[in-house]
């Protein structure tokens, strides 16, 4: 791009909106149709069930927050586990999932 | 007291998320506390809009089916804080959402927020009943198209016989908005014009959306036409709507051709 053109033209929305659909699709391609499951939700799924079984977790007291990425995809679980008593009041659980890209 | 607000208009691609995201962050900007609610179940496209597609863990029928609670399937925007987005599920089950579901959840969400703004999916079936059903006003999305119009009336009959407040004889309020309306094709009677419409489904307007760039630009980067160009011609329209909605008393202007120099010289030579 000319430096004119540069001056003159709004940055171009287009190139953005590839960009999110290519780390989109490229995710719901393998986890969204017919017999297809989610690699993360069932991470999650999996991972409070384990807990479970150890500790009576409360539902509220669970966050989980995702970020997907191209090449990276962040799964953290943010649970409050009462009673454990090795000094602290609540421990936390974090989990980080990388995929491939 | 917590407004419900159905956005909906039977016609697809006529501008209801669009609208849903531009209104829902425009009503959060005047300080309310908002959530849009995806109600498209099997193809959610509202996150996508609202840029929150890469941060969707649960989803309404989650939230319906006990897999999750509402607080956990609540996406807060990064932009304005006392936004929220509750996203729809991909799932092809028709059947996902239940009508105690939906109640259950409308009535959480009616105790945590002063606006729930529903966007409704295209069509007059389950999905779009079951958006309207708890809906305390409705804003009818219609481009000045002949299919377009003829659908808002279809919706508009079933906003007054399906719905909890027509059931219980209360009357539903309904707005009509205006999208895609470009004032140069209307001024050359190429397109039904503002009048046309309001005669034919006889609801006030709450506004005019001129066709514009801006509102795909927006969606391209994933953000509210609101929040991306609040100086646009679009936003500056949303915005205003916002306000109506709210109670103010604008009145709504018809947007005008803007004319460039040389429309206007030869405009001038030719008369």
């Amino acid at each position: 791009m000319s430096f004119l053109s540069s001056l003159f033209q709004k940055k171009s929305s287009a190139p953005v909106a590839r960009d999110r659909l290519q780390i989109l699709l490229a995710h719901e391609r393998t986890s969204v149709g017919e017999g297809k499951s989610d690699l993360l939700l069932q991470l999650q799924k999996e991972i409070m069930e384990v807990i479970r079984r150890h500790v009576s977790v409360d539902q509220d007291k669970v966050q989980v927050k995702l970020d997907r990425g191209a090449n990276c995809s962040m799964l953290e679980i943010d649970i409050e586990v009462p009673g454990l008593t090795d000094g602290k009041p609540s421990g936390d659980v974090k989990t980080a999932e990388k995929k491939a890209g | 007291m917590a407004q419900v607000l159905v956005v909906t208009s039977g016609k697809g691609g006529v501008g209801k998320t669009t609208t849903t995201a531009a209104l829902g962050a425009a009503l959060a900007k005047t300080g309310k506390s908002v959530v849009v609610v995806d109600f498209d179940v099997g193809l959610r496209n509202l996150d996508l809009v609202m840029g929150a597609e890469r941060r969707v863990v649960f989803d309404l029928v989650n939230v319906i089916q006990g897999d999750a609670k509402l607080a956990q399937a609540l996406i807060k925007d990064k932009r304005l804080d006392n936004l929220s987005l509750l996203p729809a599920s991909q799932t092809r089950d028709k059947d996902a959402l239940t009508a105690e579901g939906v109640a259950k959840v409308m009535a959480e969400l009616k105790e945590k927020f002063d606006w729930v703004v529903c966007d409704s999916p295209a069509g007059i079936e389950r999905g779009a009943q079951l958006a309207m059903a708890h809906a305390d006003q409705a804003v009818i999305v219609t481009n000045p198209e002949v299919s377009s119009v003829r659908d808002s009336d279809r919706i508009i009959g079933m906003l007054d016989s399906t719905t909890e407040k027509a059931k219980a004889g209360e009357k539903m309020p309904k707005h009509l908005l205006l999208t895609r309306y470009d004032p140069a094709r209307a001024a050359r009677g190429e397109m039904l014009s503002v009048d046309d419409v309001l005669d034919i489904l006889s609801i006030p307007l709450i506004g005019i959306i001129p066709e514009s760039s801006e509102v795909l630009s927006a969606s391209n980067v994933g953000a509210p036409v609101t929040l991306a160009a609040p100086e646009s011609a679009p936003a500056k329209a949303y915005i205003e709507a916002a306000r109506r909605l709210i109670g103010e008393k604008i009145d709504v202007t018809v947007p005008t051709e803007k004319k460039g120099l040389f429309d206007w010289l030869f405009k001038r030579g030719a008369a």
